[in-house]
């Protein structure tokens, strides 16, 4: 008798433990599209993300597992402006899935609700691996994250409006927690404001916009084109008249070249995590800014 | 504040006007007393003037601060709106060109330097397929032009049109042009047009996508290069975190191993697919896929050419069903899946395929007569390939081919009536072939590729082929397929 209460308890302890409502299916292109979920939704989202920070969101493959996510996600979360035109589309029509597919409300392209940077006057290959509707590496900027926020809390409720109020409040909080954070962040980084910088590859362009930083070169000859030496060392050259504040390259990108510039001009490189997952410290949205700063901060004197 | 201090003077002043008291007169008291009356009301008038100011000044102040704070709600009403602008104006509308399809343009070139004559070219042990096998001609020469069109119809449909256009006969082909579903759901896809067969790995992939120049060579006898049907397919993918689909293909069976070229003269399908993969990751650097084909068609009269003993050529023909199953294998590796620097792809398939039916000799009476026996072979094949990534822009790759020409048995042979030198191209040999290859990409868009092949697909004569290719990817974004 008792034992049976034992497992009428565990059973009844069990259930409640398991969450309220049916979680949505998030497939977000990007990590930090999937921590924006997680904070919008919570428990009421399972989030996978198809790539890492370790990878080059532009160079992904449609590989099978990623077939089977996206077969059962709910919501798809990209970034879009083309930086998933090799994989998304084919990831869109191979699943089988109708729920997802663009036009669909689970389909939601972050960047369709930031100002873009960049867009180029002259769309022509030989400019290298451009992007026609501007640089969408948007996340970097927070102001960016948290006008996506409000649309995509918008689209959770439409999604899930039985539990509308739960992403309500919890977009309010995050949208709070956000403002003070972006306070804080640009206080702390007033004196980066105009300093010169080399980046890898033109994926820094919101954050560097953000923080006023200046951006004096890359070390991609152009957009998408691995560093050669002639490139370095025509930069080499240029740093040893106006040097730069610092190098900064993604996680996922090969330290190397980067080394390479900070030895022979002798100006600091630092690696920052792009986005979340990057670093130790770049466990969510916030951790990854915090973690972006305090890089920075310490690396340029 | 300023009352207070205006008490203290009037308190001093006083205490300075009981010393002169005593000293003064009577009428000097009320002239004193007159003065300091006149200097009251004076000072009470100055304070007066000045709290006045001061109010005034505090009025103002409040205003400003009403009207600052209206300019800053202003302001940021207009940053909103010049963001939501900015938006606008940033983001061009998405969907591919506007309403005009993706284009893309394939354009591919090659030099050839082989030992043996290109136009002589066949694999022994197998059924010539009449199919597009043989290497490239000698020298420069132009390969196929490839040119793309894709979009979306609507929310139902998504269609696909890719024409090779060949520059020997001034022709375009049709390689596929299909249309799939979109809103299927619950993970089917329906496919319907002409598209290359899900046989296997290799077949589905276009050839400006392959790690080598040229197919394999069971490809090459097992599917006469490259198998594009005209049916139907009806794709499942299981709602599974291992991905795994099922898939069918009915369809005319309008090429090898169907036939005759271009399909039957009948109602309803001559050939049909049944296919499945299963693909997943292992760990945070590996991925996978393994699949298995069941290519099964009836083909009628589905000819070839060949010398007989008299050294006539002759036409022979085959009708019955031709079975063939397909087991193939893709491992990719990346370190930490970023294949930007290094990646590792390794692709295999082994083919088997059984063939049962009537074998007709000389069709045209042209050397010995027309004559009809039975046919049946059990036939195999297999290929192994690895292409390594060693940094940006630098592959290497080698791949090895085997085909086992098995048993061919036939009637006209068996009975007496001819003799084994009569089908000189299907006499038991096991070709074989090693390819080694190198390519440069300076970008997404280009290839440069040199390709050095021993081939042994003759009895008796070994092809040294030296190809140097490139492949150039002009318009909209290819796919990163796996």
């Amino acid at each position: 008798m008792k034992s049976i209460f034992k497992l009428v308890i565990a059973v009844a302890a069990a259930l409640a433990a398991l969450p309220a409502f049916a979680a949505i299916n998030v497939f977000a292109c990007e990590p930090e599209w999937g921590a924006l979920a997680q904070e919008l939704a919570g428990d009421g989202v399972s989030v996978y993300s198809g790539t890492t920070a370790l990878q080059d969101p532009h160079r992904i493959e449609a590989r099978p597992s990623l077939i089977a996510r996206v077969r059962s996600a709910d919501l798809v979360i990209c970034t879009g402006a083309d930086l998933e035109v090799g994989w998304l589309p084919l990831l869109l029509t191979q699943s089988g899935n109708a729920k997802i597919q663009p036009g669909s409300p689970g389909f939601f392209e972050a960047s369709q609700y930031a100002a873009k940077i960049e867009i180029p006057k002259i769309v022509d290959r030989s400019l290298g691996d451009i992007h026609p509707s501007g640089n969408p590496h948007v996340h970097l900027d927070p102001r960016n994250i948290a006008t996506v926020a409000q649309v995509l809390g918008e689209r959770f409720i439409r999604l899930d409006p039985a539990n509308a109020d739960v992403y309500r409040t919890r977009a309010a909080s995050f949208q709070e927690r956000w403002r003070a954070a972006v306070q804080h962040w640009e206080q702390q980084a007033a004196r980066l404001r105009g300093a010169p910088i080399v980046v890898y590859h033109r994926d820094m362009s919101y954050l560097i916009n953000w923080l006023g930083l200046r951006e004096v070169g890359s070390l991609e000859p152009k957009p998408g084109i691995p560093p050669t030496p002639s490139h370095l060392a025509e930069i080499v050259e240029r740093m040893r008249r106006e040097p730069a504040k610092a190098i900064v390259y993604s996680a996922y990108n090969d330290p190397r070249a980067a080394e390479f510039l900070s030895e022979r001009a002798r100006i600091p490189a630092v690696m920052l995590p792009f986005t979340v997952g990057g670093s130790d410290r770049a466990r969510d949205l916030f951790g990854l800014f915090d973690d972006t700063l305090a890089r920075l901060l310490a690396t340029v004197k | 504040m300023i009352r207070k201090i205006s008490a203290a003077l009037a308190v001093s002043a006083a205490l300075g006007l009981c010393h002169a008291a005593n000293a003064a007169t009577e009428d000097d008291l009320k002239d004193l007393r007159e003065q300091v009356r006149q200097m009251k009301l004076d000072y009470e008038k100055r304070i007066d003037a000045l709290e006045r100011r001061l109010q005034e000044a505090e009025n103002a102040a409040v205003r400003a601060e009403a009207t600052a704070r209206n300019a800053g709600a202003t302001a940021s009403k207009a940053a909103t709106a010049a963001n939501q602008a900015a938006v606008q104006a940033s983001s061009r509308p998405t969907g591919e060109n506007a309403m005009n399809p993706g284009v893309s343009l394939i354009l591919n070139g090659i030099y050839s330097n082989l030992s043996q004559d290109p136009n002589g070219f066949r694999i022994n042990g197998f059924v010539p397929t009449m199919g597009d096998v043989a290497p490239t001609m000698r020298g420069l020469s132009l390969g196929e032009s490839e040119l793309a069109f894709a979009a979306n119809i609507d929310h139902h449909f998504r269609g696909t049109l890719i024409a090779s256009i060949s520059p020997d006969n001034n022709s375009a082909a049709i390689e596929e042009g299909y249309l799939q579903t979109l809103s299927l759901s619950n993970g089917f896809t329906l496919k319907a047009g002409r598209f290359f067969s899900s046989v296997g790995y290799q077949n589905q992939i276009h050839a400006h996508a392959w790690d080598f120049a040229d197919a394999p060579l069971a490809n090459k006898v097992f599917l006469g290069n490259q198998l594009s049907e005209e049916g139907v397919q009806l794709r499942w993918v299981a709602p599974t975190d291992l991905y795994l689909d099922v898939g069918l293909e009915l369809g005319r069976g309008r090429q090898f191993p169907g036939g005759p070229d271009g399909g039957r003269n009948k109602n309803g399908f001559g050939s049909s697919n049944l296919f499945t993969h299963a693909g997943g990751d292992i760990g945070a650097s590996t991925a996978w896929q393994a699949g298995l084909s069941y290519l099964s068609t009836s083909a009628q009269d589905r000819s070839y050419n060949d010398l007989d003993a008299t050294g006539t050529t002759v036409s022979s023909s085959f009708s019955g069903r031709s079975r063939l199953w397909v087991l193939d294998g893709i491992l990719k590796w990346a370190p930490n899946r970023n294949n930007t620097y290094t990646n590792f792809k390794l692709q295999g398939e082994y083919f088997r395929r059984s063939e049962d039916g009537n074998l007709v000799y000389d069709t045209a009476a042209a050397s010995l007569g027309t004559q009809t026996g039975g046919f049946a072979s059990r036939q195999s094949g297999w290929y192994l390939q690895g292409v390594y990534q060693f940094m940006p822009m630098w592959r290497i790759g080698y791949r090895f081919d085997q085909l086992n020409s098995g048993t061919t048995t036939l009637g006209l042979v068996d009975s007496g009536a001819l003799g084994a030198a009569d089908f000189p191209v299907l006499g038991s040999y096991n070709p074989t072939r090693h390819t080694l290859m190198a390519d440069w990409s300076p970008s997404e868009f280009s290839r440069i590729r040199l390709q050095l092949a021993r081939d042994r697909s003759r009895r008796g004569a070994t092809d040294n082929q030296v190809l140097l290719q490139y492949i150039m990817s002009l318009g909209a974004h290819g796919a990163h397929k796996f």
